[in-house]
């Protein structure tokens, strides 16, 4: 009997104990319930740098995707024609309103069944890679004219590639300077 | 207060006198710059490694010299999200989030999100892959389950931009870039998060929209 009782209190002891472990780990995860605000966002390279004034830079980085094309493509517009006054179209053919209205909803496109990578020649905007020269892809569709032969002392900056090597093997960045 | 670098501070300099600061996403907007929440850049891509994963990267932090990077951390009240619309919508309809405890990265999902947009909360009934976060100078700790792999911590700025020489045609000082330019962002760092995961994880869409956001604990 006395055997039987001390078991039962130990088994009660186990159950308790497991059942408050559980309610701990539960209660232990600290991001559990959080609630979270949004602060900074970036889809495209330099977009937000760019096309946004000074002003309105805090409300673009908390306006979502969907919503910043009718808010933004005719700002965008302006800014475009602040910064190259004599645009017409690019070397994708775009005019400063298509232009302007493709940028403003700011997501990065990502092709899951193609080389992925800003722009090789070839492929436009199917991802972003560690070694694109996006800089000089946007210099040039921003300053280059309809042929990329426009302003040229503005559409490369002549730094065509990372100052360290990348990694061929995760996580691919390379090791802090 | 974290240490600021001579270099980060010579940029806030410049980009007060002239009024613009073009990097990727460096210092973009007020309200973040040189805070924990600041993204510097966001890269998408396939993996170098297995055709059948892609890659996030979402740096943070930028500017960081040698000394900054050593004491630099990622901030345990901010969450470092990709967002995932293969839908075409440009809502998110998958998420991927980092958040940051006693020296460990957690990732959740990708999940479905309880909650688009502006707000979140963290999907912690979400497959988790978890590693501890690097330290600065050492070899990089890598976490890896079911096929996802996750890294966190100091490494170089993959970004390449001769902003000094941008920011002088801005100026009215210079009228073109030189050549060769001269990568301002060269021997600085950020603090890094990369994702891998299986492509299938990602829903059966030829294209994906993609983007990074930062969320902070209120």
């Amino acid at each position: 009997m006395k055997n039987i009782f001390r078991a039962s209190a130990l088994l009660l002891l186990a159950v308790s104990a497991l059942f408050a472990s559980c309610k701990k780990d539960d209660d232990s995860n600290p991001f559990k319930d959080n609630t979270y605000q949004q602060e900074d966002q970036m889809g495209r390279p330099a977009i937000n740098t760019v096309f946004v004034t000074t002003a309105d830079k805090d409300d673009f980085n908390t306006t979502i995707p969907s919503a910043m094309g009718s808010k933004y493509a005719s700002k965008f517009q302006t800014q475009l024609m602040a910064l190259n006054a004599g645009y017409t179209t690019n070397a994708l053919g775009m005019d400063a309103a298509t232009f302007s209205g493709a940028l403003a909803t700011d997501v990065l496109n990502v092709a899951t069944d193609k080389k992925t990578t800003f722009f090789d020649g070839t492929n436009v905007l199917t991802g972003r890679a560690l070694a694109d020269d996006v800089i000089s892809v946007e210099l040039l569709l921003i300053f280059g004219g309809p042929d990329g032969t426009a302003n040229p002392a503005l559409t490369d900056d002549h730094v065509d590639a990372n100052d360290v090597p990348f990694l061929s093997t995760f996580p691919y960045l390379a090791a802090a300077h | 207060m974290k240490k600021k670098n001579l270099l980060l501070t010579a940029i806030a300099i410049l980009s007060a006198s002239i009024g613009i600061v073009w990097a990727a996403d460096h210092i973009d907007a007020p309200g973040v710059a040189n805070t924990s929440s600041d993204i510097t850049d966001f890269y998408a891509f396939q993996s170098p490694e297995n055709s059948d994963n892609m890659v996030f990267v979402v740096n943070t932090q930028g500017l960081l010299d040698p000394t900054a990077s050593a004491t630099a951390a990622f901030d345990e009240n901010v969450m470092i999200q990709v967002n995932i619309d293969n839908t075409g919508d440009n809502v998110e309809d998958l998420v991927i989030q980092a958040v940051f405890n006693d020296g460990k990265m957690s990732v959740y999902g990708p999940a479905k999100p309880s909650v688009t947009g502006k707000t979140g909360k963290v999907e912690t009934d979400a497959t988790v892959t978890t590693a501890n976060i690097s330290k600065y100078g050492s070899a990089a700790t890598i976490g890896n389950k079911n096929g996802i792999k996750v890294f966190a911590g100091p490494r170089d700025d993959p970004f390449f931009f001769d902003l000094v020489a941008y920011q002088n045609v801005l100026a009215g000082t210079a009228s073109g870039f030189n050549n060769p330019g001269s990568d301002t962002f060269a021997g600085t760092n950020v603090m890094a998060v990369v994702v891998e995961v299986p492509k299938s994880m990602l829903g059966s869409a030829a294209t994906l929209n993609t983007w990074a956001v930062t969320k902070r604990k209120v």
